[in-house]
């Protein structure tokens, strides 16, 4: 097989400032063959949707090189083709117009367009909506829009960026299927897809191999064959095994997790930390084992949330990993998990104080304030040295709503000060 | 029903910074160097003939037609300067770094004020024709709406979203295509919205610009503004009343059948909009009309293939190969940015050196004081007047826009009165003041505001509507009632929405501070104490370089207001929504 | 043990305008009593949250009466008081200010307002937030400010109209046993709850008795007891059998409305499904009938997270439509939807357009009007028209924007958004 895309030391880093940099991606190399489908699996942060558009040719590399079919990609290549997670339907085109765009921009002849655009439409079984605005189709119907609009340019690679995420299960499901067939029965066999995607049953359905990525910075973790021939069945055990592998695969740690003040906090609220712990300390009750593929399920949560909340319940030490790689409840969590809302509190607050250093850093920057407040800017700017500005916020935004709720800190937000103050 | 929100476009602006500063250099100058070039000018040109403005009433129509087309030709330059401008900016920072403050500046300017200066300029420019007082009459209105009309392209440019941006340039659309394509219709519904206010607001200046007094001379231009202003000048109420009526008629024809039908079709136009919300906006006539004949599906497949030759027009379609980015080029491009900011430096400070001869020439520094106190006495009629006409139309406005029903029906009686232009009943004024012997100081002030009061009703009208029914159901179940519910519920909630158009108003009072304190009817001449008094004096008398002065001060004094008071106000009222 | 809110033959009734009306709430009697939690669930369009409004006196009834402590209710009485779908707090208002807002409107003096919020604050767990504004705050926490300012006026009766069904499933299940654990304080023992909800299972966890709506008007079709024990485990068999008893109770009505066979006239309120969707449901019903005869709808609500109002509109047109039928909580796919389910996208489309036109009488309308009219165009505005004598104008809209979907999806017909015009063109 020929190699379609060559990916080679691909390094990206974002500049913040002068003298700051974080680094996204670090040391990516794999090979895109042709009539292969590539899912690309990874947290957000592990820099996924970064590389998709490396490889499209819509940001630089900080390093490293892409090649179609040898030549190096410097702007989007024609024969590189992308579908959006929103669409990115021109609102004011009609489908027709729509899907024609990419034709009109190659210079096609506008008989010639108008072909092949209603030919793709048709084969995505979009007939009859032609001259329909987006805002009159529904969600699903849109992304089979721009999915046709993707297909009309004959493209030797198609790039799906979480194209199915903003769906509903029922409708994503349904499209997932007609874009399989659509491509495991014709014409379309001898080119690639690189999909992008957070959902573990997606990228086993679709891929041929599976590329999970690291986080912070993003690296490719492990490559993955995925040996079931199409159509897959979700249900079959050898389906099911891969998805567990994967899961675990996610969830290990393979870092020592010492973190500092500069730890980039994930996004997790505490109702959903709670609801989480309440979660497992009901399964735990029923002697069950943990399993996290379920809880997802159940929860609907997809895996980047999950695993950003039990990345947060790990560091505050209310649930640990067995060594078979499943999770249980502390002895702390335990506690809890049983107790009422004010020693919920109380507890939290002291795991907050021991495990999370930036909570800490707050906490005893405050009381070394004599007026027992200190401004937010100040906070950010001891951050500044780890984070970047946008991160920044977001994190001390997740660690004000803990400060809160533990009653450690409150925060003004006319003055933008964090204090002690609590209103009696 | 939807409402519409006047958007004053200048807030959305970033942070006054040096560039401000340099912007406001680069105005002043501009302006003191155009009074000082025509001063140079010895003898002052006077046109051959003066033009006769007929009060006969089948004369009327035609002058109405003039005026139309002054403000389409007007409209159109607007047009292309946002679509050039706009882009600039917002795709060259380097651009944007200057041309933001400018406009920000340029907008402050009152237009009213440097018509006298322009229209001298023009004068010069076509000797012996009546092509300089037309062209000054059409940059008259052109400068009434083509900042707004910039700053909002722009702003539309710079929140295309991420992923449509992505898009063309990975289906590899060129420029010319992307702006055709994703740019314009993009930011289409607010531009239409925006040349519709703007359109109202410059009947105002065009009333104004059609008869001015220059250099104690009296310049008519053909119109429906100078025939009002023939007809003031011979206290004929009849043809009063007749060019009131004719410019309703006008106002109507231009409402129903350019512009409703336009945002009925730019409403298609609308990004992010579910189906859900989309309110159902009524067909408007004409097209339901068109709709039955054939006509407007075969211009529309007429259109719609120039529309592609257009966008797709061949030596348009220029690809840029890829190339390798050497370092010989990097080290050009930086040259040349370097060379761009090293020259705006050279700019402003030829500025500062040309000013300061200028003005303390001309002008002594006493003279200058008293002009800042004159500035002081208008600014306190402008505040009182935001103040008063907020007491009114506020609680006017929750009335109106809590019953939807009324609101639909009064907001187009409000869109007319705003594009009234005010000067119209100036004569009513000026015969209450004479016959009861009233303070002109205080009793002309109320002019100043009845042309922009109205962004004030409109814009609280508006952000009534948009208050969320479940709110309204929380107050009603906690029982919330008198001062406690507009304190806690109705004030916050249009708070924002009235920030924007007070603003507008505050701005527009002062421009209208330079037709409203001097009052004439006959032969009766009544002034105010104040700068727009000063300014129309300076300018009736030919004394450019105190133009000049007029103008730079009121300038400043809108900036300050807008920085002081009305910047601090709209970022918070943004902060909790 | 005494009523605290009382319904007497409530009927409401929309005006459209002079002549049409309307009919949403027909003879719906029941009440509540004290210390007990009241669940209404239905369908979509079965006037639950009129109801709720009516009896927060905010809306009247047009015949019967609602009965708060026996008196009627005429207007915003303050024993009752109100939690929100979407919150509805006061977003300039900080989380304390929020919930003094009803002490403020009783004119509770200061201190003991400033005193009572923070209790309230502190009982529903926002202790800390008290200096925050609404947007700083996730969804959860601003459903708990939502219910902190209900709860501080020490209401009677507390209604909450969809109160989780903007929050994610995690924080949901979080909010509602606390709010169960803070019920079930002494205290609180003689007030009630009257919840409107969209979910059967939550129903059954929170509620002592399960009000079942039938809709078209809206009307309480069964009250159905709930006799377990809190705490109440959601996997165990006799919670799925009441799961299931409502889901049957909520899927038969129409049978005895139409009479065993499902025949609907031009003017049916056809309820939201999109083709995708549509489509979606019948792959996945064909996929779980090769294993069982007939496939149970809870079963697929749970796995699709779909709420019971979507589920049962995607179930009820392909009822409609003859592609499956649906009976007691159960549905099955017919011959016809088997064939569609195998057959590719040319095909499913013929079958789909075969069946729109026998089984809807409105597609078949439209159609009929379309190749009768001589340049084979007809305006939405005069279809509308049509539909408005059965349908309050903006059920109409939504029912034609439905069918415009389905008619371009089965190449029926096709619309025209910028002369608002239905059509038979289709551009080759």
């Amino acid at each position: 097989m020929t190699n379609l895309i060559e990916l080679r030391n691909i390094k990206k880093i974002f500049k913040k400032s002068e003298k700051k940099e974080l680094l996204v991606l670090d040391q990516i190399n794999f090979n895109i063959h042709e009539g292969e489908i590539i899912a690309l699996l990874g947290r957000s942060g592990s820099g996924k949707s970064t590389l998709l558009r490396i490889i499209a040719g819509l940001t630089k590399p900080t390093a490293g090189e892409v090649r179609y079919y040898e030549k190096p990609v410097l702007e989007p290549a024609q024969g590189i083709a992308m579908v959006f997670q929103h669409f990115a339907l021109m609102p004011w085109l009609t489908i027709l117009e729509n899907v024609s765009l990419g034709l009109e921009a190659l210079g096609v002849s506008k008989k010639e367009s108008r072909q092949r655009a209603l030919k793709a439409i048709d084969l995505i079984g979009l007939d009859g909506f032609e001259s329909a605005y987006p805002k009159e189709l529904s969600g699903g119907m849109q992304q089979r829009v721009g999915i046709a609009r993707a297909l009309v340019v004959e493209p030797k690679l198609l790039l799906m960026d979480e194209a199915f995420s903003a769906l509903d299960i029922l409708t994503a499901e349904n499209l997932r299927d007609d874009l399989l067939d659509l491509w495991t029965k014709s014409e379309f066999k001898k080119n690639s897809i690189l999909l992008v995607t957070h959902n573990i049953e997606e990228a086993v359905a679709f891929a041929d191999r599976i590329i999970v990525m690291d986080y912070n910075p993003g690296r490719v973790r492990s490559i993955l064959h995925i040996d079931l021939p199409h159509p897959r069945n979700s249900g079959s055990k050898k389906f099911q095994g891969y998805v567990e592998l994967i899961y675990k695969l996610m969830t290990k740690t393979t870092k020592a997790e010492i973190i500092d003040i500069g730890y980039r906090i994930p996004e997790a609220p505490v109702t959903k930390l709670m609801g989480l712990v309440d979660q497992i300390g009901e399964v735990q009750k029923a002697h069950k084992t943990i399993d996290l593929p379920t809880i997802a399920d159940d929860l609907l949560l997809d895996i980047d949330e999950l695993l950003s909340l039990t990345e947060i319940l790990k560091l505050l030490q209310f649930i640990k990993e067995t060594p078979e790689g499943n999770i249980e409840l502390t002895e702390a969590g335990l506690q809890f998990e049983k107790a009422d809302i004010l020693l919920r509190k109380k507890i939290f607050s002291t795991h907050l104080l021991i495990y999370i250093p930036l909570t800490k850093h707050i906490y005893t920057k405050i009381h070394d304030e004599p007026s027992r407040r200190i401004s937010k800017a100040q906070i950010l700017k001891d951050l500044s040295a780890y984070l970047s500005e946008e991160e920044a916020q977001r994190v001390i935004n997740v660690a004000i709503e803990w400060g809160r709720y533990a009653e450690l800190f409150a925060y003004d937000d006319n003055a933008e000060e964090l204090n002690l103050e609590n209103p009696i | 029903m939807q409402m519409h929100i006047w958007q004053n476009n200048r807030m959305a602006l970033p942070k006054m910074n040096l560039w401000d500063i340099f912007a406001l250099l680069l105005t002043v100058t501009l302006f003191a160097t155009i009074a000082y070039s025509t001063k140079q000018i010895t003898a002052p040109y006077h046109p051959s003939q003066l033009l006769t403005i007929q009060l006969s009433e089948k004369y009327l129509p035609l002058y109405a037609l003039r005026t139309v087309f002054r403000m389409l030709i007007a409209l159109s330059i607007s047009l292309l300067l946002t679509f050039t401008i706009g882009t600039l900016a917002a795709k060259n920072k380097h651009a944007e770094r200057i041309i933001l403050p400018l406009i920000d500046v340029l907008q402050s300017v009152p237009v009213l004020g440097f018509l006298s200066i322009t229209i001298t300029g023009f004068m010069l420019l076509f000797p012996g024709s009546l092509l300089g007082p037309e062209c000054a009459a059409i940059f008259a209105i052109l400068v009434s709406q083509v900042w707004n009309m910039i700053l909002g392209f722009y702003q539309s440019l710079k929140t295309i979203p991420e992923d449509l941006k992505e898009a063309a340039s990975i289906f590899k659309l060129s420029s010319w295509q992307k702006f055709w394509r994703i740019d314009v219709p993009f930011a289409m519904p607010s531009l239409i919205w925006n040349m519709m206010m703007s359109m109202s607001a410059s009947w105002f200046f065009v009333v104004a610009s059609e008869a001015i007094s220059v250099n104690n001379q009296k310049i008519l231009l053909p119109g429906i503004g100078s025939y009002i202003a023939t007809a003031l000048a011979d206290k004929n109420r009849i043809a009063v009343g007749l060019s009131i009526f004719i410019m309703f008629i006008v106002i109507l024809l231009y409402d129903q059948c350019i512009f409703r039908p336009l945002i009925f079709w730019s409403e298609k136009f609308k990004h992010e909009e579910d189906e859900t919300e989309r309110t159902q906006q009524k067909m408007p006539w004409l097209i339901a009309l068109l709709n039955k004949t054939r006509l407007l599906k075969i211009l529309g497949d007429y259109f719609d293939t120039f529309t592609y030759q257009f966008v797709n027009c061949k030596w348009l379609l220029k690809k840029k190969a890829s190339q390798e980015i050497t370092k010989a080029k990097i080290i050009f491009s930086q040259m040349l940015i370097y060379f761009w900011y090293v020259s705006i430096g050279m700019i402003v400070a030829l500025c500062v050196y040309f000013l300061s001869q200028f003005i303390f020439q001309t002008v002594t520094l006493k003279e200058a004081s008293h002009v800042l106190l004159l500035g002081v006495y208008t600014s306190i009629r402008v505040i009182i007047l935001i103040f008063l006409c907020s007491l009114v139309w506020i609680p006017a406005g929750v009335w109106i826009g809590l019953r939807p029903h009324v609101a639909e029906k009064v907001q187009p009686i409000i869109q007319f009165l705003a594009a009234f232009p005010a000067n119209l009943l100036f004569p009513i004024v000026i015969y209450f003041v004479i016959t009861y012997h009233l303070n002109v100081n205080i009793w002309a002030t109320p002019l100043m505001i009845l042309g922009t009061q109205w962004y004030i009703l409109f814009n609280v009208i508006a952000g009534t509507t948009t208050i969320p029914k479940d709110l309204k159901y929380a107050t009603v179940n906690f029982h919330l009632s008198g001062w406690l519910k507009w304190r806690r519920f109705i004030l916050p909630s249009i708070f924002p929405y009235f920030i924007t158009g007070a603003i507008t108003a505050a701005g527009g009072a002062w421009n209208a501070s330079i037709v409203a304190e001097v009052l004439t009817w006959g032969k009766t001449t009544l002034m105010a104490q104040g700068l727009g008094a000063f300014i129309t004096q300076v300018t009736t008398s030919g004394n450019l370089p105190r133009v000049a002065l007029g103008i730079s001060i009121m300038c400043l004094y809108v900036l300050f207001f807008n920085y002081i008071i009305w910047q601090p106000l709209y970022n918070m009222a943004a902060k909790r929504t | 043990m005494a009523n605290l809110i009382e319904l007497r033959n409530i009927k409401k009734i929309f005006k459209k305008d002079a002549e049409q009306e309307l009919l949403v709430l027909d003879n719906v009697s029941f009440s509540l009593k004290e210390g007990e939690i009241l669940a209404i669930v239905g369908r979509s369009g079965s006037g639950k949250s009129t109801l709720l409004r009516i009896i927060a006196g905010l809306s009247k009834p047009s015949a019967g009466q609602a009965l708060y402590q026996n008196e009627p209710i005429t207007k915003p009485v303050p024993g009752i008081s109100l939690v929100f779908q979407d919150f509805a707090l006061m977003p300039w208002l900080t989380v304390l200010q929020n919930v003094e807002l009803g002490l403020e409107a009783l004119g509770v003096p200061r201190k003991e307002r400033r005193q009572r919020a923070l209790k309230a604050i502190d009982t529903i767990g926002l202790d800390g937030f008290e200096s925050a504004f609404p947007k700083e705050l996730s969804g959860g926490m601003q459903q708990r400010v939502g219910i902190a300012r209900a709860l501080v006026v020490e209401p009677e009766v507390l209604l909450m109209d969809e109160p989780f069904s903007s929050l994610d499933v995690l924080t949901a299940d979080h909010l509602r046993s606390d709010l169960l654990d803070l019920w079930s304080d002494e205290k609180k023992k003689n007030n009630g709850i009257l919840l409107v909800s969209h979910s059967i299972e939550e129903a059954i966890l929170l509620a002592d008795r399960i009000v079942v709506f039938g809709s078209n008007p809206g009307h309480v079709q069964a009250i159905v007891k709930v006799e377990i024990p809190h705490p109440r485990d959601e996997t165990s068999p006799e919670f799925r059998k009441l799961v299931d008893r409502i889901y049957t109770l909520m899927t038969t009505e129409e049978k005895i409305i139409g009479k065993g066979k499902k025949e609907i006239d031009l003017g049916y309120r056809l309820p939201d499904a999109p083709i995708s969707q549509l489509i979606g449901l019948i792959e996945l019903i064909a996929e779980e009938q090769e294993t069982d005869q007939a496939v149970d709808l809870p079963k697929i609500a749970d796995e699709l997270m779909l709420d019971i109002d979507d589920l049962l509109s995607l179930t009820e047109v392909l009822d409609i439509l003859h592609l499956a039928k649906e009976a007691e909580g159960d549905i099955k796919l017919t011959e016809a939807g088997l064939q569609f389910e195998k057959a590719d996208i040319l095909l499913r489309k013929k079958i789909f357009a075969t069946h729109l036109l026998m089984y809807v009488p409105l597609v078949r309308h439209i159609y009929n009007i379309l190749n009768a009219s001589h340049n084979q165009r007809v305006s939405k505005k005069h279809i509308l028209t049509d539909l408005e004598e059965y349908l309050s104008k903006d059920d109409a809209q939504r029912v034609l924007r439905i069918i415009i979907e389905w008619g371009r999806y089965a190449e029926l017909f096709a619309y025209d958004d910028s002369s608002e015009e239905l059509n038979l063109e289709n551009p080759e």
